[in-house]
């Protein structure tokens, strides 16, 4: 009889939660809500306000995982789907520059080639393991997250898959809303199925609209309601006061909270505010 | 890729046959559906559905390239990463100057300086390449009929007047630069379309959209019956596209309207915070880009032409460069000047929002 295929028992998928690995986000404060950072066989999304930094947060990512493992990072390749042409690479060579530099403040020994002769610390060597796919279509799109699963078969490397924005070219070219929400659905749960089946991140960026509830026009992410069910944890940037503020919204096992964090020259940090305190936003 | 015919994707001939018979001809067409609604059109069970996607997705994936060969290419295609705009204050800011490539949104009050930032622009595009310019042509597309030769001359001649004295560089500068006005979307789509020819052809170094309200507003006044999509989103697709596909920088300027109620303000897990604050943070700022909130997560790079506390600002809103930084400006005759290089930190709220001092917007 044996067991029933894909099934686990809970205490083997808590060993497997507690082994979960986690790319930092720049931001101590930002990692703390997170549970330690952007967890790895999740699918996360990330929406704000034009301006208020997705695209920064999601290149800090895609540097961020392939931080070494004797440095305290995963170690990994990253995939960047850019729908909307707003990965300046000058940008991706700065941000590597200033992770590089923390590695070293934190790390003084390691001025000198790493022992297992892995990874250097040279930002071109984090340029050429960032693979960047160029998205027009929203057919294009689809293509690529269906691809995705031959091509991280063959590059097994890769611990998180970036798409920013997700939602751009669904709100440009379909027509049909009840055929959108299918076609949508059915990417989410390819996203799902690739994050497990890789142990890698998923990080959709998405773009924000305006909803009328509760008797005024509010802010919400786009794509609709069909699609806020689908991913596994939402995080939401936006002003608050003078400063960029991060709301955990949804979480399977964390409670919502806020931070604080600040885009720098060398990219996401902790707010200049910070004490690395959580604020609760209850 | 999204139109790439499936005859020419190599599949083995029994996927082929079947997708023609049913006819799928192209990558949308079979990409567009469900799993389980393909099912249904080929009449074939899930592996054999699952297989032509599969097979269909990698072919009309567009290749892939490393960040870094992605930048030995930028290095490799030489110089002109970007337009100088000779504002060294906020070409410093820019990193260099107004991105190729990529769309720049020029947004602020009537009057404030937008088309005479636009001029200049031109001006510096049609230069020959050893006086810092781009040695090539220039389309401007003038929607408010606000282009002025003569005031794009004078400019010319007070900026450079070493160069503008000799005979007939101001012919030959003005002949690189070519208007169109369209009057309707229909016309101005219509351009865009044959603009892609001339592009590629003709050498264009930068496209100008003076300005992209106006048409909107034109549009909305009419039925749009006609429209299958909403003309903004498909003119933003066709930017962005013509604008990486050509690598020239793309230069748009929006309007501003008054706030209205149905703007978004807050998301929902903070209304319930500080209602009173609410209220004063909006009659704070009585302005917003036109446009909307699709528009501005579309452009690359935002310039907030804003005037408060008696002066102008040219205000880095958005760039994926640079800190949200604004400089003061006046408007001369040798065009846009900044008063300091120095630039100044704008933090929070100041970042989105449009201030106009001195001007009735309810009169509008």
């Amino acid at each position: 009889m044996g067991e029933q295929s894909g099934a686990q028992n809970a205490w083997d998928m808590l060993s497997d939660e507690q082994s979960q690995k986690h790319t930092t986000t720049g931001s101590g404060d930002l990692n703390d809500i997170l549970g330690g950072g952007i967890h790895c066989k999740e699918v996360t999304e990330i929406g704000g306000v034009p301006g208020v930094g997705k695209t920064q947060l999601g290149i800090q990512l895609a540097i961020n995982v392939q931080i070494p493992v004797e440095y305290g990072g995963l170690g990994g390749k990253a995939v960047y789907i850019d729908t909307e042409g707003s990965f300046m690479v000058e940008r991706v060579y700065q941000i590597a520059e200033g992770c590089i530099r923390d590695i070293l403040e934190h790390f003084p020994q390691s001025h000198e080639k790493s022992s297992s002769g892995q990874k250097q610390l040279q930002p071109e060597h984090f340029l050429a393991d960032i693979y960047y796919f160029r998205i027009c279509s929203y057919t294009e799109q689809i293509a690529v997250i269906n691809y995705l699963e031959k091509f991280l078969g063959e590059h097994k490397d890769v611990r998180i898959v970036v798409i920013d924005s997700v939602t751009f070219h669904f709100r440009q070219d379909f027509e049909d809303l009840a055929l959108r929400t299918r076609v949508l659905s059915g990417l989410s749960l390819k996203l799902m199925k690739i994050a497990k089946t890789y142990n890698l991140a998923v990080v959709l960026l998405n773009q924000v609209t305006t909803k009328f509830t509760e008797g005024s026009f509010q802010l919400t992410l786009a794509l609709g309601d069909s699609w806020s069910h689908s991913c596994t944890n939402r995080v939401i940037l936006y002003w608050n006061g003078n400063e960029r503020y991060a709301c955990l919204d949804k979480s399977p096992s964390l409670p919502v909270a806020s931070a604080p964090y600040a885009v720098t020259g060398k990219g996401i940090r902790d707010a200049v505010s910070s004490n690395h305190k959580r604020a609760r936003v209850t | 890729m999204a139109n790439m015919p499936v005859s020419e994707m190599r599949l083995p001939p029994h996927l082929a046959h079947l997708l023609a018979a049913r006819r799928l001809d192209t990558a949308k067409d079979v990409l567009s559906l469900p799993e389980v609604e393909l099912m249904a059109i080929l009449d074939a069970g899930l592996p054999t559905a699952r297989a032509a996607v599969a097979l269909v997705s990698e072919a009309a994936c567009p290749p892939y390239q490393t960040a870094l060969a992605l930048l030995e290419e930028r290095v490799r295609l030489g110089g002109g990463v970007r337009l100088a705009t000779t504002l060294c204050g906020l070409d410093e800011a820019l990193g260099g100057g107004i991105p190729m490539g990529k769309l720049t949104e020029v947004v602020g009050p009537s009057g404030i300086g937008k088309t005479q930032f636009c001029l200049k622009l031109a001006l510096l595009a049609a230069l020959p390449e050893y006086y810092g310019g781009l040695d090539g042509r220039v389309v401007y597309i003038d929607t408010e009929f606000k282009f002025s030769s003569r005031r794009m001359i004078e400019i010319g001649q007070k900026s450079f007047p070493q160069i503008f004295r000799q005979e007939g560089l101001a012919q030959k500068m003005a002949g690189r630069i070519l208007v169109t006005r369209p009057t309707s979307l229909a016309d101005f789509t219509k351009s865009l379309e044959e603009m892609k020819v001339t592009l590629l052809q003709h050498d264009v170094k930068l496209l100008i959209v003076d300005s992209m309200a106006a048409l909107m507003s034109l549009e909305n006044e009419k039925a749009t019956a006609g429209f299958r999509q909403h003309p903004l989103r498909w003119t933003l697709s066709f930017l962005k596209s013509i604008a990486e596909f050509s690598r020239v920088p793309v230069v748009v300027t929006n309007q501003v309207r008054s706030q209205s109620n149905d703007d978004g303000y807050h998301f929902s897990f903070e209304v319930d915070k500080k209602d009173g604050n609410k209220c004063a943070e909006r009659f704070d700022s009585h302005l917003v880009a036109a446009l909307g909130i699709q528009w501005a997560h579309a452009v690359t790079v935002r310039l907030v032409f804003e005037s408060h506390s008696g002066h102008r600002f040219i205000k880095v809103a958005k760039s994926p460069m640079s800190p949200a930084v604004a400089f003061p400006f006046i408007v001369e005759s040798s065009g846009i000047t900044l008063l300091s290089d120095e630039s100044i930190d704008v933090t929070g709220p100041g970042i989105t929002s449009i201030h106009c001092q001195g001007q009735n917007v309810l009169a509008r």
